[in-house]
């Protein structure tokens, strides 16, 4: 069975974000990018699941300008057989993304495709249900636990309140969690390999998808900035302000 | 306008989120319909009925919808959502497990944990896990929306009087399947709905000192919180996670103890109304959006609390 990890390049999480003066976006001149976070747990539970014999190739595919490579190398240097860029100048929402990973999944006929659960720039968890519903295939999102058994999968997911069981009908779509797995470092031999792993670059032409805005994003701003309030030096002056002045107990 | 707010619920009780949701749509105007999917949820719709505001109340009652499984619960709500400008759901897991589905097979985007209404098109939006907020408009001809409930004060639960119409239609699409499930049962209040939480972080040092802020808890009628860093050291479980990988809370009072305030934690519960918190490092950055700053051995300081309370 072959696997597809779809990842996104994002500003490194341990990067404070900070907005542009003019409101138009976030800064990200010379700002440290890196793999973000849930779709590196997508790339480590598709290794796991090569290694332990029951995915026979791992492809990774990334949508987004040239610099997303370095990512896919990531990735590759991680375990990923190879690499597909669906280059871009911007990067698309979420529809668009998932039109265009539902062509490669068309051509590559993965058994299941895993995402992470959402990106940590644009907060929007959408790509991997997204691309369930193009796809047609039944999806298990948020998983804490992944396993396969015959023709189907297995997820565990975290829901409000705990967590359910789904069992799904191969092929399907799969998004991480955070407690899925603690992904690995990328060992120096690997990362020298990986450049050598094969790197195959598409166009939204090529794929036959048109790019197209739904959400048009008009301002970002700071969040208000929340004052610091007072020091209290007992317990007993804390449980005097939360009644007589916060008056919330 | 004609909006529909799909409600979240347990097929026994309307979950308050869903009060929200429909809070959102009222500033948004229009006519509010609300979809009750579920199995012998009955019991739900007769709720919702009475919520202000509600048009209609749709009631898709079937085996298939009982565990709100994204695949039959998108199918049925694209069928409906030709009638709608505006379809809305409570950013639960279950709503952001359906709702981008549902707007894949419109051919929409869709606008996701919306804080703010600003006009019938156009939202606000926290990204970089609320560290900026955008402002975004949707120009597609359905809107496909999720809410944060805790931006939105609830509409009233009583008052309406909405009539319930069932809908025969049944979406199943048999590719996924429910196997079981492991809820936490507590006695204690909802994190999500609280009034008060308090909440520990990798100060506390191990699951079992957790017994300190339950105390605590209980005199206070509080939700049991934790941050990221204290779930990742295994001391408690994830769904006891405040902050942008887990819950987002807005209680009116939020107690951190233990806790050193990373942006992530933040996040979660920067929008509660009084924050305290108790905190031996003087230099932690939680004291910078508290209220009320204690610098104190939680250890002491927690027995104290519990006793003079």
């Amino acid at each position: 069975m072959k696997l597809l990890v779809c990842v996104k390049r994002v500003i490194d999480y341990n990067v404070k974000v900070r907005v542009k003066a003019d409101n138009s976006d976030v800064d990200l001149a010379n700002v440290k990018m890196a793999l973000n976070p849930f779709c590196e747990i997508a790339v480590e539970e598709a290794i796991r699941l090569k290694e332990a014999g029951v995915a026979s190739e791992v492809i990774v595919v990334s949508v987004g300008p040239k610099a997303v490579q370095e990512q896919l190398r990531t990735a590759m240097a991680l375990g990923a057989d190879r690499a597909i860029q669906i280059d871009t100048d911007t990067m698309p929402e979420p529809l668009d993304v998932a039109k265009l990973l539902a062509r490669v999944v068309e051509q590559e006929q993965p058994g299941l495709v895993i995402l992470g659960k959402q990106s940590i720039d644009s907060d929007n968890n959408q790509t991997g249900q997204m691309l369930a519903a193009l796809t047609g295939r039944p999806q298990g999102t948020f998983a804490y636990a992944l396993k396969v058994e015959g023709d189907k999968a297995v997820v565990t997911r975290e829901v409000d309140g705990g967590l359910r069981t789904l069992s799904l009908q191969l092929p399907a779509i799969v998004t991480t969690d955070l407690r899925l797995n603690e992904p690995r470092y990328a060992k120096l031999p690997d990362i020298m390999k990986a450049k050598k792993k094969p790197l195959e670059v598409k166009t939204p032409a090529d794929l036959g998808v048109e790019l197209k805005r739904h959400i048009i994003q008009l301002k970002v701003e700071a969040p208000a900035a929340r004052k610091a309030g007072i020091r209290v030096d007992s317990v007993d002056a804390l449980i005097d302000k939360l009644k007589h002045e916060a008056k919330v107990i | 306008m004609s909006i529909l707010v799909i409600a979240e619920h347990n097929n026994q009780a309307l979950n308050p989120t869903t009060l929200s949701a429909l809070s959102a749509a009222q500033r948004i105007g229009g006519e509010i319909d609300l979809l009750v999917a579920g199995s012998g949820c009955r019991a739900v719709a007769d709720e919702a009925a009475k919520a202000a505001g509600v048009g209609k109340v749709l009631l898709a009652d079937a085996q298939a919808y009982e565990h709100a499984l994204a695949e039959n619960l998108a199918a049925l709500v694209v069928e409906l959502a030709g009638r709608y400008s505006h379809i809305l759901a409570p950013a639960g897991t279950t709503a952001k497990d359906f709702m981008p589905r549902v707007a894949a097979l419109l051919d929409v985007g869709q606008v996701s944990e919306i804080i703010a209404v600003e006009s019938a098109d156009t939202f606000k939006r926290p990204i970089y896990a609320g560290n900026a907020i955008a402002t975004v408009r949707s120009d597609d001809p359905i809107k496909v929306i999720t809410v944060r409930a805790s931006a939105f004060d609830p509409a009233a639960a009583e008052g309406g009087n909405a009539a319930i119409e069932t809908l025969s239609q049944v979406c199943d699409a048999g590719s996924s399947a429910f196997v079981g499930e492991e809820l936490v049962r507590s006695e204690r209040p909802d994190l999500s709905a609280a009034r008060v939480v308090i909440s520990g972080g990798r100060g506390l040092g191990s699951g079992e000192n957790f017994a300190l802020l339950e105390k605590v808890a209980d005199k206070l009628g509080a939700a049991v919180g934790a941050s990221r860093a204290a779930v990742d050291a295994g001391f408690v479980s994830n769904d006891m996670q405040v902050g942008q990988t887990g819950k987002i809370v807005a209680p009116e009072l939020y107690i951190a103890v233990g806790i050193s305030g990373a942006i992530q934690h933040l996040a979660g519960m920067k929008d509660s109304k009084v924050i305290v918190a108790i905190n031996k490092d003087e230099e932690a950055p939680i004291f910078q959006v508290a209220d009320y700053g204690l610098v104190a051995d939680l250890f002491e300081a927690l027995p104290e609390l519990e006793a003079k309370l």
